[in-house]
């Protein structure tokens, strides 16, 4: 199963839970699924059926622009971050 | 003096990366030229000038544009009714997301006006004097409202409102009153109360910094022709011709295909150049005045006012360490200005802050505020200067309070594969340690520093890259020659650096491709030349584009040669099989007879490998004019692969540069009713020659394994380490330790005289 680090800013819905393991082929899974185990994260983390803007999906240490459509292995640690910009 | 230190395989393997050919748009350059936006000339081409506010804080009750509209010469007058209404949607500018609304509002005020400089409203003319005349006849009466110039100020629950819509958002959660605080992001790793628990040794400083500009000397500038038939082209100086295509469409509610952007020669730009200003106003007053090209051009004064300076700041760390100097926990917050609207670099700020360290127990919590000064736009490693200069000046005391050589600690707690960032994800193959022992074994650090009133400083840096969107082309010419089509802006020589990633893979001389920066309908869509991306990123499209060209080129001796293509070996320029010879001149020349050879390609690079450096620096500070004069300087970056060592040497020099006049001298001064007192070069003090020492570069190579030559993006991490070294070296020279930017003479004397 994938390791999900949830953000802190959405540990209110996980009783201070900062990690977890759950199944899925895509991240729009293990969305599906940390929902279905913490009511409302969903809608955090996706907006208008995408990821929301402003967050990236690391997945095994790469960040991914395929957002929810990312494919994950079984053993992978997945991270939602603040998208960052250079200059 | 200049050294590289190879960490893995030996650069001999390359026989173009690592080389030094002179720059293919040199010539241009030194000979005056190239051409600039300011340089643009056509028939019929009218003048545009910006009326900008007096005020940092006003309602707009009337704006009466009559008088100056019967104004001999004056050809078309805008103001924000003139701007479609664009809604709430986000604007990705390739580098961060900005609300359309918010972009739009601050291109030409609408309701409000919310920092002194703000446009109000634009007038075209048959001269620059009849422009300039017209803005005075333009009549806006306002409505003061008071002025938010600083945090503390702006995070009051009872402050005053700059953006009446404005919550606060929280990771999907939008809060429910007026705020001026945007946005709050939190990065928490292990258990704090633990961590600090362990601490043999805390030290705990607030820091404030300055509002700071990135200083490029090429102002803002644009061009615009809204033909007849609908189709807009503008020639402009930007860090990214699409991203400035996108900005225009979304803004002016166009199809983006009906808009050409013509990148200009790009006099710098630092990051302040991803941001359209001048572009849809020009492109409004072209259509307005019959279709007629209108050019505007920003002054000192309005570049300053007006455009993306980056945060100033309130940063708080307490960070402490077991008596055998292993950090064991550090928590962080801090407040960065955005300017009159949402998207300082706070987030960057807080990957940079702790970046260089395995701390396991750790909280960093981040606030984006609005305040009445212009919309920070990013600068060079946007938030890290002033990030690592707190966190960099606490190591150092820690490092005194524990008896520890500064780089004996960095040691002890560098990052390395494995370990965690602050927000979470572990780090693949970095090469921070190895930049502290490049200092440690530099002929500088080895050489002790004497005499009064003098220090020594060290301190570290983190900068995370990016990757981005690229695509490139190329035809090879009958006479070997190769011409590759890149979109990507050249501010610090990338045409080179990318043409010769792309021979190296051709296995041709650098001098044998020649590549042209093209417009907006010449090339695919690129990503804009920031975020210390381009070599990395467009580098690697024009590598792949060189497999792609040689694959074929293979196919096509093959044939020739009546062989199978596996039986046609290539290298070092020459196709051989069977005994048989031929140059990639000669097969050019004879495959070009039966048709032309061509190629693109497109990548959207990800395992853009983050960059790591140390810096040394010695000062000697006078203690009756509190003057700081820099010694000696010498950073050691990890470059990944250093493609062309003079540019990264000259990248590093550059990042320095801007960093000591961040620490030193640079600042934005308003005076209490929001009015920038000092929007000129002389007064906004940037560092000049004689401010500066040779600065000294080691080139560390630990390549990124992410791209196939190893390259690193290595543009931005030299600005972040000057200001916590100059501090930590200043600290050492004179015994005062300065929590704020710029550590001025005045503060520094402040500071001798507090301690008696």
């Amino acid at each position: 199963m994938a390791t999900v680090w949830i953000p802190p800013l959405l540990r209110d819905l996980t009783a201070g839970v900062a990690q977890t393991t759950v199944t899925g082929e895509k991240v729009r899974d293990l969305i599906a699924a940390l929902d279905a185990r913490y009511p409302g994260l969903a809608d955090r983390l996706i907006e208008d059926g995408e990821l929301r803007r402003g967050i990236v999906v690391v997945i095994d240490g790469v960040a991914t622009r395929q957002g929810l459509r990312a494919r994950v292995r079984p053993d992978s640690e997945i991270h939602f971050v603040p998208a960052v910009g250079g200059g | 003096m200049t050294e590289q230190v190879m960490e893995e395989t030996s650069p001999t393997a390359y026989k173009v990366i690592g080389t030094r050919p002179l720059r293919h748009d040199g010539v241009d350059k030194v000979t005056g030229r190239a051409l600039y936006g300011a340089d643009i000339q056509m028939p019929g081409l009218l003048y545009g000038k910006v009326l900008r506010s007096p005020h940092a804080h006003a309602r707009i009750r009337r704006i009466d544009v009559s008088r100056a509209a019967h104004l001999p010469g004056v050809k078309a007058i805008v103001t924000a009714a003139d701007m479609p209404q664009v809604g709430d949607k986000l604007q990705e500018l390739g580098e961060g997301a900005i609300g359309l609304k918010y972009l739009s509002a601050n291109l030409l005020a609408t309701d409000k006006v919310l920092y002194h400089g703000h446009a109000v409203a634009a007038v075209a003319a048959t001269s620059a004097h009849i422009a300039e005349e017209a803005l005075a006849l333009i009549e806006v009466e306002y409505e003061l409202l008071p002025p938010v110039l600083d945090l503390v100020t702006a995070m009051q629950p009872d402050a005053p409102i700059l953006l009446d819509d404005l919550r606060t958002s929280e990771l999907g959660r939008r809060g429910e009153t007026p705020t001026n605080i945007a946005e709050h992001i939190r990065f928490q790793l292990g258990d704090l109360a633990r961590g600090f628990a362990e601490a043999a040794v805390i030290v705990e400083r607030a820091f404030t910094t300055s509002t700071v500009h990135q200083g490029y000397i090429e102002p803002q500038n644009a061009t615009a022709l809204w033909n007849s038939d609908g189709v807009l082209t503008i020639w402009t100086s930007t860090q990214g011709a699409h991203s400035a295509r996108e900005q225009v469409a979304e803004l002016l509610q166009l199809p983006s295909t009906r808009i050409k952007v013509v990148p200009m020669e790009i006099g710098g730009g630092f990051g302040g150049k991803i941001n359209v200003y001048l572009e849809p106003i020009a492109a409004l007053l072209s259509r307005k005045a019959g279709h007629k090209p209108v050019k505007l051009v920003m002054s000192r004064a309005e570049v300053l006012m007006a455009t993306g300076p980056t945060s100033g700041s309130i940063i708080r760390v307490k960070m402490g360490a077991t008596k055998e100097g292993r950090i064991c926990a550090a928590e962080v917050w801090m407040a960065y200005e955005a300017g009159a609207f949402p998207g300082s670099p706070v987030g960057s700020g807080m990957n940079v802050i702790l970046a260089p360290y395995r701390i396991e127990n750790l909280l960093i919590d981040g606030y984006d505020v609005v305040v009445n000064k212009p919309r920070a736009s990013a600068y060079r490693a946007p938030g890290g200067t002033n990030a690592a200069y707190a966190a960099e000046t606490v190591i150092d005391e820690l490092c005194e309070k524990l008896g520890m050589d500064p780089l004996e600690f960095r040691l002890l707690n560098g990052a390395q594969e494995g370990d965690r960032r602050a927000d979470g994800p572990a780090y693949r193959r970095i090469g921070y340690l190895e930049t502290v022992r490049a200092i440690q074994q530099s002929e500088h650090y080895r050489t002790p520093l004497t005499g009064p009133n003098r220090g020594r400083g060290v301190a570290s840096g983190y900068w995370g890259n990016w990757g981005g969107k690229s695509s490139v082309s190329a035809s090879v010419n009958a006479d070997g020659l190769v011409h590759l089509v890149e979109g990507s802006t050249d501010i610090g020589g990338t045409r080179t650096s990318i043409a010769m990633q792309l021979a190296e893979t051709l296995g041709i001389r650098a001098e044998d491709v020649k590549p042209t920066v093209v417009d907006t309908d010449s090339v695919g869509y690129n990503d804009v030349t920031g975020g210390s991306r381009t070599t990395f990123g467009t580098g690697w499209a024009a590598y792949e584009l060189g497999r792609k060209l040689k694959e074929e080129m293979i196919a096509r001796v093959a044939e020739l040669w009546e062989v199978a293509p596996e039986q046609v070996s290539y290298a070092d320029g020459v196709f051989t099989a069977d005994g048989r010879r031929m140059t990639f001149k000669e097969a050019a020349a004879r495959l070009n007879e039966d048709r032309p050879i061509m190629a693109s390609a497109t990548t959207h690079a990800q395992e853009y490998g983050p960059g790591f450096a140390t810096h040394c620096v010695d000062v000697e500070v006078d203690p009756e004019t509190g003057k700081v004069t820099i010694l000696r300087y010498t950073a050691a970056q990890d470059v990944g692969r250093a493609v062309h060592p003079s540019y990264v040497e000259g990248q590093i020099q550059g990042g320095v540069a801007q960093g000591i006049g961040w620490a030193l001298n640079e600042e934005y001064v308003y005076d209490e009713q929001g009015h920038l007192l000092n929007a000129s070069l002389l007064d906004y003090r940037m560092p000049v020659a004689p401010d500066l020492p040779m600065i000294d570069t080691i080139l560390v190579e630990v390549p990124n394994p992410g791209h196939p030559y190893g390259v690193r993006g290595v543009g931005e991490v030299p600005i972040v380490p000057p200001a916590g070294a100059l501090a930590n070296a200043i600290y050492h020279a004179v015994g005062v330790r300065l929590t704020r930017l710029p550590m001025s003479p005045a503060r520094i004397l402040e500071a001798l005289w507090a301690k008696g």
